[in-house]
């Protein structure tokens, strides 16, 4: 189905928006100005827009430790997410969560996760209440190629399909388990989707790095798990991870000339690009005003960030409970 | 009142809360039974009878039966509760926390604080404890200061089908994650139990079920009607004995505790855990820093000793708090000059 000039503006700007944001915090981490552990998603965009574009924010997600990507895509507000990462008290968590566990709830973002493989059976407990109420919403779990090896992923598939949870298991297969390939840590040396299938359920594959394969899998996707009664689905995205495990990571692991070749022919942006300007539905000059008012809110994000003011000590107590 | 048994207090205050919430669910492992089998639905209806015709009342859609997937029912404890739902998951033994604690450590705990204070999570998790059963070293645990011990939780032990009652009721209406310890040996004991549909017990008020001015035992579970028996036998010797059942671990009534030490002066605490970083050392080292100048003797805890849960009768008898040990340490701090 063909999109609108709208629906493609906004589509690349979704997925250019998390580029940058990434980017602008693989500069700005160096610094040593921001604290802990980052994860960056930067590759991966197409994923993250293609599934989330179709989504409202009665549809839930839950995300990985790999999550900026995910968040943005889902709504997250970019000044509210620089602000957390940059631990200041005007941050969507108030500078409690941090990187890892960036959520907006209001949104239908359950959450980023710092432990891999925990969020498939929390999309499957929002999978069931969506079934529930049978207003034809989804939850989705995003998890990647690590986290399709944890024991809490297989109880979760297991668990959606047993309920006729309405929930989606989306693998990022980005081929590394943290340092380690995914030919050698994921035991069928084939794929993640069949794993799935085994467990019950329909399944679907897509390039993780074409927004529009992305897009219309999930299209179809998202039409099965909606209709009433058909329960969960899964679908594998095959896609690049840019950058390493963490900010930080030498990538030792990485072939000669690997970043530089997935950069050229992997990268979801420039086939986006090539793609739009080839059929002539976007020009050039469309996507250019879009990176740069992109560069600008990211700009104005990291200054808003920076000039935020720093949690008190006193907050330490606050929000562990609602009563005590 | 009405009398009944400590399970039927259980279900019945499910059964009530589902009737007056909706978004009240129930899940677990055979809490509806028999699914898939020739025997058909409600075969079982929980392994405690504490789920029994909730199925047939409240359809399939809010009792949920699950496999054996603990981390998953957690999981979707946690999923279900952040997305407007109060579920009820019951995970079969406490024991098997071991297997789940990601998703009520990691997760359930941390939402809240970890999003900035900006969800509630509302979810109640019904555990069965405690050892006497002969059922061995990982169907019989104590797991209370473990779980006390992560911020973010409720935990909920009630002595009394009265206590089931009002805390099981607060726990549900509760917003935020609840822990609720169901001792074994409990769930045949009858007791009168209020009628109305709203009785609520709060959190964090201890009940003090023995008065005296001697000394204080705090206690909890089943081991509170060993303390009640002992205080009963010391009284007809004069002796008197506060007994205190602090219905919840966290919060923690430490005014109540405090408050009778500083009139009796004599602390023993009688716990079911093991003694290491356990709930006795913790009552006992609070009351030490904050009560030291009360106290007329050092506090006595009565634990379970640095070992496993053991299996033959005469090993757990000899691992568990009985009245006799009890007793003694009762006598013990009473005779500290």
């Amino acid at each position: 189905m063909q999109l609108s000039r709208d629906q493609l503006l906004r589509a690349y700007r979704q997925m250019k928006v998390i580029r940058e944001f990434e980017e602008r915090l693989h500069v700005d981490i160096q610094t040593g100005e921001i604290a802990g552990f980052t994860h960056l998603y930067c590759g991966q965009e197409a994923v993250a827009v293609g599934v989330c574009e179709h989504l409202s924010t009665d549809d839930k997600i839950v995300s990985t430790h790999r999550g900026h990507g995910h968040c943005l895509a889902k709504g997250c507000d970019v000044d509210g997410m620089m602000a957390e990462i940059w631990g200041s008290r005007d941050g969507l968590c108030k500078g409690k969560g941090g990187s890892m566990h960036i959520a907006d709830v209001d949104k239908g973002m359950l959450g980023a996760n710092g432990i891999v493989g925990a969020g498939a059976p929390i999309a499957v407990g929002a999978g069931i209440a969506a079934k529930i109420d049978r207003k034809g919403h989804v939850a989705i779990a995003f998890s990647g190629d690590g986290a399709c090896n944890q024991g809490t992923t297989f109880e979760a598939m297991n668990m959606a399909v047993v309920t006729k949870a309405a929930c989606i298991f989306v693998f990022e297969n980005n081929h590394y388990s943290e340092h380690t390939g995914f030919e050698y840590a994921v035991g069928t040396n084939k794929d993640i989707a069949s794993r799935a299938e085994a467990f019950g359920m329909k399944i679907w594959r897509g390039d993780g790095t074409d927004f529009f394969s992305v897009f219309e899998t999930m299209r179809e996707v998202l039409d099965y798990v909606r209709a009433p009664g058909n329960g969960p689905a899964a679908v594998e995205f095959d896609t690049e991870r840019f950058f390493g495990h963490f900010e930080g990571d030498p990538q030792r692991y990485r072939g000669p000339g690997e970043l530089d070749r997935i950069r050229e022919t992997r990268d979801c942006l420039k086939k986006f690009r090539a793609s739009v300007t080839g059929a002539g539905l976007l020009s050039d000059a469309d996507l250019d005003t879009v990176d740069a008012d992109v560069m600008e809110a990211i700009e104005t994000a990291v200054t808003k960030a920076k000039a935020a003011p720093r949690p008190k000590p006193e907050d330490v107590l606050e929000d562990v409970y609602i009563s005590y | 009142m009405a009398r009944m048994m400590y399970r039927e207090a259980v279900l019945s205050t499910i059964a009530e809360e589902m009737e007056r919430d909706e978004n009240v669910v129930v899940l677990g492992e055979d809490v509806v039974g028999g699914n898939g089998t020739a025997g058909g639905p409600e075969a079982i209806g929980g392994i405690w009878s504490t789920s029994a015709g909730l199925y047939g009342k409240f359809g399939a859609d809010r009792v949920i039966d699950t496999p054996i997937s603990e981390s998953a029912i957690m999981g979707a404890a946690a999923g279900l509760a952040l997305t407007g739902k109060r579920p009820v998951a019951e995970l079969m033994f406490a024991d098997f926390i071991g297997v789940s604690l990601d998703q009520i450590w990691n997760q359930l705990a941390k939402f809240r604080y970890m999003f900035g204070g900006k969800t509630k999570c509302p979810a109640v998790i019904r555990m069965a404890w405690g050892a006497g059963y002969n059922a061995a070293a990982q169907h019989s645990q104590a797991v209370h200061h473990i779980l006390t011990g992560m911020p973010g939780l409720k935990v909920v032990m009630p002595s009394t089908p009265a206590d089931v009652k009002g805390l099981l009721r607060t726990a549900i209406r509760d917003d935020d994650p609840v822990i609720f310890l169901e001792h074994k040996a409990l769930y045949g004991v009858k007791g009168e139990v209020p009628d109305d549909k709203d009785f609520m017990i709060p959190f964090g008020h201890a009940r003090l079920s023995r008065a005296g001015n001697d000394v204080t035992i705090v206690s909890t579970g089943l081991l509170l009607g060993f303390c009640e028996a002992v205080a009963d036998k010391l009284a007809a010797e004069g002796i008197g004995c506060d007994v205190i059942d602090l219905r919840t671990t966290s919060p923690l009534d430490e005014e109540a505790i405090l408050d009778s030490v500083e009139v009796t002066g004599r602390l023993v605490v009688v716990d079911e855990t093991n003694p290491r970083c356990s709930l006795a050392g913790d009552i006992c080292a609070m009351v030490a820093e904050k009560a030291f100048a009360s106290l007329k003797a050092p506090p006595i805890s009565v634990t379970p000793p640095h070992t496993p849960v053991p299996f033959a009768r005469e090993l757990e008898t000899a691992y568990l708090p009985s009245i006799p040990k009890i007793e003694a340490a009762v006598r013990k701090v009473l005779s500290y000059r």
